[in-house]
């Protein structure tokens, strides 16, 4: 079998929808953040394929792949950060009831 | 043409990063949701690997796997109660999740298909990038080369250091 670049793009894709239906039916704020970090992940593979496959040699795709792993790390750390400040204040952890963020 | 060990590499790491996304998103216990983003990166880092990216499959397990997932299970072991099953769905929101996950699917479906001949391009045999080349193009200033870039993350993750100290330290 010969595996093109569709087969690659496909699981890409499936984890990408994945990400949206778990950021749109969950209220529990960690796992809203694990759906986002399914969805970046998935971005990131597109990258790694498309560089790999189409422009073979050249270095941009897999580089801005490298950058989006480290935003992604401090964008989780930020939000962890926040998420256990919330719940200090409130004992729970459901975006439901983040209605008053300013004390 | 690939030899069938990496075709059956290749079905092994594309059912493991489909079957593990799916079960992510519909487990109700929010530990069990942790470990399968686990395997999931892994099986990420595991396709990065098999594109001949060595470099950038080892930074997928040491920053996602080692350490994403550990400040995930830290922060959901001192957030939620122990056997604490999250609730059951309601069924409407459980509707809009699958519209926006089929509008997803239906908009790069269609994205893709739209570029049909490309996507049948078959792999060509590439040399893996040395680790001088990493160096080379992380911190040269010349074509191709990201020292800025590089710096602006730096700088980003300093800025990240200090608003994690700032927001989650006790008042």
């Amino acid at each position: 079998m010969d595996i093109t670049m569709i087969w690659y793009l496909i699981p890409a894709l499936v984890m990408f929808c994945c990400g949206i239906y778990g950021f749109l039916t969950r209220r529990n704020m960690i796992a809203m953040l694990i759906s986002l970090e399914l969805m970046l992940n998935a971005v990131d593979i597109n990258f790694v394929v498309f560089n790999r496959y189409l422009f073979p040699g050249s270095s941009e795709g897999w580089i801005f792949t490298l950058f989006g792993i480290a935003i992604a790390a401090a964008e989780t750390a930020l939000a962890i950060a926040i998420i256990i400040n919330f719940y200090r204040v409130c004992k729970e952890i459901d975006v439901e009831d983040a209605t008053e963020l300013k004390h | 043409m690939e030899s069938v060990g990496s075709t059956i590499v290749y079905w092994i790491i594309a059912l493991a990063i489909v079957i593990f996304s799916v079960l992510t998103v519909t487990t109700r216990k929010i530990l069990r949701a942790a470990t399968y983003l686990l395997f999931v990166l892994f099986a990420t880092a595991a396709l990065y690997f098999k594109l001949d990216y060595e470099f950038l499959g080892t930074v997928q397990i040491a920053v996602y796997a080692g350490g994403i997932v550990v400040l995930f299970v830290f922060s959901i072991l001192l957030t939620t109660r122990p056997g604490d099953n999250g609730s059951r769905l309601a069924s409407g929101k459980q509707i809009m999740g699958l519209c926006g996950a089929a509008a997803a699917a239906l908009a790069g479906g269609w994205a893709l298909l739209s570029r049909g001949a490309d996507l049948c391009t078959s792999l060509v045999p590439m040399s893996n990038p040395t680790m001088h080349e990493i160096g080379l193009s992380l911190l040269g200033t010349g074509y191709g080369q990201y020292l800025l870039p590089f710096e602006a993350v730096s700088i980003l993750l300093l800025a990240c250091i200090i608003g994690g100290v700032v927001v989650a330290r006790k008042r």
